[in-house]
């Protein structure tokens, strides 16, 4: 009877989350799939076709956004690398017994709505608002100076708004070095900053690497930054598959889309933990 | 009056509209006569055999289309007892469609009772996928008396099988006169390279194409889809130049309000509201060569639990006084011509600033357009086949979407 329970129990355990995956992860997903190989129109329907032409026809109209919401995300997990590693060194090495209240203020912006934040950076960047209008009156800047709408100001509020997701799995790293590590290489005459080329970077790689993970895909996939940044210059994927979901209702184009920037980042995941030599994405993600 | 009133009455002296001058009554959109939509006959008094009063209704409206106070929905309540619960919650037409159509596929209720549904593309995808309860204009007298009569022909709901008109707009040009002194009077401003990356176009493609067929000298209504690629190649033209900020949504008032775009399209009502609002001087024009008209209608979903209460109400807000009081918070163009004389009469019963705001409403070529005007304005590209209408989408959206 023991042994029963003790072979049955860990599928029970996993049970309740697994039946929750299923019914909202999975019968979505192959519903999409299913729709991604479908003709029709909304208001006669949609037939299962195995049209796989809705992936060329999709990619080949829209492999402009794909490949420039790539690069903006790739850009943004390089930016946040630089930006985030001395933040998280800081608090990991100097931040003392206020630790918490600095992680607490990093995460602080996040209790307010990503859309409002993102409205606030519009209007701080406007062309004629709070920051331009005073520089240009100045004559600081040319008048007809604009930040938004441009590239620069859409990979800016994807930054801003995926930062946190960078300082905290980097800060986790930094804070499991043991102190004695660096100490020891100091003792063998390593300078500070081969001590941190040789000894403290290579231990935080993991957290950049999950700090990559946590921000290189939602910001490749996100479209409220380029929505309210950017202009039709800076049109990314996630634009396009909302557009094409909620104002065409043609779901078979919006679901091959989907599953196209699903593939391809995959495929750029697993190709990154190859390249780091990483042996488990998962396990590293998770920590 | 309120407060707000007299905001609004400086707007129409600010955005210079009263000087428009007076218009004949002439309130109503003309169709095109197409056939009839094909209802089973029987399909009216199917729907609403059984049907009774219920008490409620809940209605599905858009942001700024009603004073917040609901002062005819009040008047409603008193006098059937029947309680309205009116939600701003369409903002855009076709995320609506896309949020309600599972619903209503599936036979369920969508929970409102009324909608307010554009004639786009999207009001035909309701008509034609049966999600539009039929009218029964022994319900509507009021309607019948007081419509403008050629509301009965428009093309995109002829008799007026499943809708009635809630007010119309009128699609044209919006710009900041302290940025750009000369005139705006032409289509062709809007690709004037003088304000190269000042000017907003609408992201809507049946609102851009529009645009650019009009400004291509081809009327929308008539246009082939060899005149589509014509537009759009004018449309390319002016965004490879680099003359276009940016494809709007709502968010263009924002735009202009902050000098991102200086020139732009706009719908007739924001533009006033924005100069209520903000104190803004922002000027609308109906371009010579052309704007459009589109009317947002009452509907009741197929699957609604309150259909009889429903009709009641779109009944009620066609009686004399109630389509006045409506015309004169919204600004629209007013479906109801005798609406005019009645408005003249509650100006004439003010006095000072009131009187000469609500003077300038019952004026206002906006609120009722005349002929002048309406030979301005077309009609919207209308699509037969979901087809035509996919086409239509391929030609245009790219443009959007660069």
């Amino acid at each position: 009877m023991d042994r029963v329970k003790r072979t049955l129990s860990p599928y029970l355990l996993v049970l309740p989350g697994g039946l929750w995956l299923l019914l909202f992860f999975a019968v979505p997903m192959a519903t999409m799939l299913s729709l991604s190989l479908q003709e029709g129109d909304i208001v006669n329907g949609f037939v299962f076709t195995g049209h796989w032409q809705n992936y060329v026809d999709s990619i080949s109209a829209y492999q402009t956004q794909l490949i420039r919401s790539l690069v903006y995300g790739a850009i943004t997990s390089v930016v946040l690398i630089v930006l985030a590693f001395p933040v998280a060194y800081w608090i990991a090495f100097y931040g003392g017994r206020k630790k918490a209240t600095y992680l607490f203020l990093i995460l602080l912006p996040f209790f307010v709505s990503f859309v409002l934040r993102t409205i606030s950076w519009r209007m701080l960047l406007t062309d004629d608002g709070v920051l331009l209008h005073p520089l240009k009156e100045a004559g600081l800047l040319p008048a007809d100076f604009q930040i938004l709408g441009t590239a620069t100001a859409v990979i800016a509020g994807l930054v801003y708004s995926f930062l946190p997701f960078m300082v905290l799995p980097i800060y986790v790293a930094l804070e499991r070095i043991d102190p004695r590590v660096v100490e020891a290489a100091r003792d063998l005459y390593a300078s500070p900053l081969t001590s941190f080329r040789k000894v403290i970077f290579p231990l935080a790689l993991p957290g950049v690497f999950a700090g990559v993970l946590m921000t290189f895909v939602p910001a490749t996939s996100d479209y409220v930054n380029s929505e309210l940044l950017g202009s039709s210059e800076t049109t990314m994927i996630g634009q396009v598959i909302q557009a094409q979901f909620l104002s065409n209702s043609d779901y078979p184009t919006a679901s091959a889309l989907s599953f196209t920037l699903m593939t391809v980042l995959l495929i750029g995941v697993f190709a990154y933990a190859r390249a780091l030599g990483t042996e488990d994405v998962m396990k590293v993600a998770a920590r | 009056m309120t407060r707000s009133r007299l905001g609004r009455r400086d707007a129409l002296r600010l955005g210079g509209l009263s000087a428009m001058g007076a218009f004949l009554a002439a309130c109503g959109v003309e169709g095109k006569g197409k056939p009839q939509a094909s209802v089973a006959p029987d399909a009216v008094a199917k729907f609403w055999a059984n049907k009774t009063q219920n008490g409620k209704l809940n209605f599905a409206g858009w942001p700024l289309y009603m004073d917040p106070k609901k002062p005819e929905l009040k008047k409603f309540t008193q006098k059937t007892g029947i309680q309205v619960t009116y939600d701003e919650v369409i903002q855009e037409m076709a995320p609506w469609f896309a949020k309600v159509q599972p619903q209503l596929s599936a036979g369920q209720s969508i929970g409102y009772d009324v909608m307010v549904i554009t004639n786009s593309s999207q009001f035909g995808q309701f008509r034609d996928s049966g999600f539009l309860a039929p009218l029964d204009h022994a319900k509507l007298p009021n309607y019948a008396a007081n419509a403008a009569k050629s509301y009965a022909n428009s093309s995109y709901d002829p008799g007026n099988v499943f809708s009635i008109p809630y007010a119309s707009g009128i699609t044209g040009i919006a710009y900041d006169p302290s940025k750009i002194k000369e005139p705006i009077t032409k289509l062709s401003d809007l690709w004037n390279p003088k304000y190269k990356g000042k000017v907003g176009m609408f992201r809507d493609v049946q609102e851009l194409g529009n645009f650019g067929l009009l400004a291509a000298g081809i009327d929308p209504a008539k246009s082939t889809e060899t005149d589509w690629q014509k537009a759009a190649a004018e449309l390319q033209k002016q965004k490879d130049a680099g003359i276009v900020r940016n494809y709007y949504d709502q968010s263009y008032v924002d735009a202009l309000g902050k000098g991102e775009v200086w020139i732009t399209m706009a719908w007739s009502g924001d533009i006033f509201q924005k100069n209520v609002s903000d104190g803004t001087n922002f000027k609308f024009v109906i371009p010579e060569d052309g704007g459009t008209i589109w009317t947002d209608n009452m509907a009741i979903p197929v699957t609604a639990e309150n259909p009889v209460d429903a009709i009641m109400l779109m009944d009620f807000l066609y009686e004399l006084e109630n389509a006045t009081t409506l015309a004169e918070y919204i600004n629209y163009v007013c479906p109801v011509p005798a609406a005019q004389a009645q408005m003249r009469k509650h100006a004439a019963a003010l006095t000072g600033e009131d009187k000469e705001y609500l003077l300038s409403v019952a004026e206002s070529p906006l609120v009722f357009p005349g002929e002048t005007e309406y030979d301005r304005l077309h009609y919207y590209v209308d699509f037969n086949t979901a087809e035509e209408k996919k086409d239509f989408e391929r030609v245009f959206q790219p443009i959007v979407l660069g």
